[in-house]
């Protein structure tokens, strides 16, 4: 087992985890505001196809987060229009736009690039940079000599570095200022919010964009930062977990992220084990089992086990401002 | 008037649709006509268009009823999907076990021997009692969860999704497969445990259309799901508890009963799917068959507005998609047949966002009304 447990697991579960801690903390903001957000497979889908085609007509991977941002937003602009504006379920809604995003990625794809669901291969330089070739770039000439030396601490990749501080600024935001307490308010308590003066519908508004544009940078992570190319449904269910490790989180940012390490080790180990660990009896351990561990572990939390996880209060429910 | 309301809506938000994706299919650079004379048009051809249109709508109204059965009470299933997984493989599971059937290579010692081989009287109501209870068990967990613990069956559902998927995976990968197979299936069940398809009781139905009696089935299934929900007293309490919990409880219902009880019907319809793929289609599980028909099945409860006769003709309608998908990729020259997914968004986003047309239609009767 020890050959298991090394560095190279760590920065291997590092890089799973930074597209997770975007969508989940996306989905913190939507959902502390009180619109449930089941769409975060569906917004990450529609950042990682943007991604990768932009970046690969525009040769820039700035260029193509960019867009993956601007593609997140008006996603989410759609769900908040549906939900906000026009009342509808919201898990409904966010069904709904899984399955646009399951099928219009694949058909853009087929009249862009007259493939079947897959954008072309694009080149490593214009992929998204690790912070070592981040740092290389922006400094060749007074590039610190001490970088080569602790390269593999830079291997990361710089939305890694993004990641971890929109948590950290998140936290902040959160419950050091005043559109954190109204986000969290109008999500508690719409009612006393609004009788205080604040908009309900606009910041929830707000909340939702917010989990686009994240959900947007973390799918642009997956195909122009992890993979070099667009994948038929390359999320892969991460949306999900994301949703899933917010809840473990218990609606917290720092508690959501560390919720997300914790399934992106899940997912590292399984990467890792294929084929290495074995049963007592000699077998291997099927990839399946652990696969589960996020799933049953979230249901595990709901059921309140492990410590309550209590959703915002007004969580699913459209606000009906009263005349 | 209610009536009309219940059919217009819909209708408008199908047309809604239609000319969104139009729009779609036009910047892509086809001609949406054409596009939707393909989706369309494909499906009435006799045999093959109405054959594997029914065929396709199968599954659609079990899951369809599902997510309807539990919306009733005031929950959404969206895990429709994991629970016809967990169902079609029991119901391969007890076709293989209790058929006869030894999993392994002729000649080598096998990897799974069989408990029985009953015969078919016995056999195919066998197979579909442990889908329909796979299923119901499947989505009784969620109820139960949340009847006990209060915790959402949303995410649940989701959550349990996954599981069965990797839970059937497992199963098949590692006990049920024949070795050295390169696809992801079971062995195949025993032919005690096959279904008749429609094709030999139809003149001029070929057989090899897969339209089987689960469709007969799930026309049954519509009625009794009416039967349940508006002529009986457990519907009644179903209906009364996600109309108003909290009257409900106070009239005397439980609540929490109807809440397990729901979810596990609903899953048991869910589960329906599994009798349909397996005993009556490919007469094995073939790992990842669905095609997101659990989540399809949302929008066709909604577009049906959670009534057996909606339903069904919802069904129909995406069938008809489906189907006509498949000629969409072939005879266009840049849309593919994913736009039916696109369009089954847009039309679910729609059906949701109600209140958008209900606005100006209000203003228009309105402006009617004042002119009289």
């Amino acid at each position: 087992m020890r050959q298991l447990f090394t560095i190279s697991l760590l920065f291997s579960t590092l890089r799973l985890a930074t597209p997770l801690v975007l969508a989940a903390i996306g989905g913190l903001y939507s959902e502390r505001s009180g619109v449930i957000n089941i769409a975060l497979e569906g917004l990450m889908l529609a950042g990682a196809f943007t991604a990768a085609s932009v970046t690969f007509y525009a040769s820039s991977p700035s260029i193509g987060l960019a867009a993956a941002i601007v593609a997140g937003v008006a996603v989410a602009v759609i769900i908040a229009l549906a939900c906000i504006r026009f009342k509808a379920d919201q898990v409904v809604t966010g069904t709904g736009i899984n399955i646009m995003f399951l099928g219009l990625p694949a058909v853009l794809s087929g009249a862009l690039f007259l493939s079947s669901g897959s954008t072309p291969q694009i080149p490593k330089d214009y992929l998204l940079p690790t912070i070592y070739q981040f740092l290389e770039r922006i400094r060749p000439a007074a590039f610190p000599d001490w970088i080569p030396r602790w390269r593999i601490l830079t291997d990361v990749s710089l939305i890694t570095l993004i990641a971890l501080l929109v948590v950290l600024i998140t936290a902040y935001v959160l419950y050091r200022t005043p559109f954190g307490l109204r986000l969290r308010a109008v999500g508690e308590n719409p009612e006393a919010a609004d009788a205080a003066g604040v908009s309900v519908n606009k910041i929830r508004f707000i909340g939702v964009i917010l989990s686009g544009a994240l959900a947007g940078i973390g799918g642009a992570y997956l195909s122009i930062g992890q993979s070099s190319l667009f994948t038929r449904n390359m999320t892969a269910g991460r949306g999900f977990i994301a949703l899933a490790a917010l809840i473990f989180g218990k609606w917290r940012p720092v508690q959501t992220a560390l919720a997300c390490l914790l399934f992106g080790f899940a997912d590292a180990l399984t990467i890792q084990m294929q084929g290495v660990a074995k049963l007592p009896s000699g077998e291997d351990i099927p990839v399946q089992f652990i696969q589960m561990i996020p799933y049953v572990v979230t249901i595990v939390v709901l059921a309140g086990f492990i410590g309550q996880s209590r959703a915002p209060k007004a969580i699913g429910i459209p606000y009906e401002k009263e005349r | 008037m209610k009536l009309l309301r219940e059919i217009l809506f819909p209708l408008i938000a199908v047309i809604a649709a239609f000319v969104i994706g139009g729009i779609v299919v036009l910047i892509i650079g086809d001609s949406p006509i054409q596009t939707y004379k393909l989706l369309i048009g494909s499906a009435f051809s006799w045999p093959d268009g109405i054959g594997y249109t029914l065929f396709l709508a199968t599954p659609l109204i079990f899951t369809g009823l599902a997510v309807a059965v539990a919306f009733r009470c005031g929950l959404l299933n969206i895990g429709a999907e994991g629970q016809l997984y967990i169902a079609a493989f029991a119901a391969a599971w007890v076709g293989i076990k209790f058929g006869g059937i030894s999993v392994g290579l002729p000649g080598a010692p096998p990897v799974n021997t069989p408990y029985a081989s009953l015969p078919m009287l016995i056999l195919v109501p066998l197979c579909c009692i442990a889908a329909v209870g796979a299923g119901a068990i499947w989505g009784g967990i969620p109820g139960l969860l949340k009847a006990r613990f209060g915790s959402h069956e949303v995410i649940n559902t989701i959550m349990l999704n996954f599981i069965a998927v990797a839970l059937v995976s497992y199963f098949t990968q590692y006990h049920y497969k024949v070795p050295g197979d390169a696809i992801m299936q079971s062995a195949e069940i025993s032919s005690k445990a096959h279904i008749a398809r429609l094709g030999k009781f139809i003149p001029g139905l070929p057989e090899r259309i897969p339209l089987n009696l689960a469709f007969i089935l799930a026309i049954l299934a519509c009625v009794f799901v009416y039967v349940l929900l508006w002529k009986t007293k457990w519907g009644y309490e179903i209906r009364a508890t996600g109309q108003n919990p909290s009257a409900a409880e106070y009239g005397g219902i439980s609540i929490r009963k109807q809440i397990i009880l729901a979810m596990a019907i609903s899953g048991g319809l869910a589960g329906m799917v599994g009798i349909n793929e397996v005993l009556g289609y490919r007469y094995r599980y073939y790992d990842g068959f669905s095609a997101d028909y659990g989540f399809v099945g949302i929008a066709v409860a909604l577009l049906g507005r959670n009534h057996p006769v909606g339903v069904f003709l919802a069904a129909i309608l995406f069938a008809i998609l489906l189907r006509g998908g498949i000629f969409v990729d072939a005879f266009t020259m840049k849309v593919s047949k994913d736009i039916v997914q696109v369009l089954l968004g847009i039309l679910i986003v729609l059906v949701a966002s109600e209140a958008m047309f209900r606005g100006p239609l209000k203003k228009f009767a309105l402006i009617k009304r004042a002119k009289v």
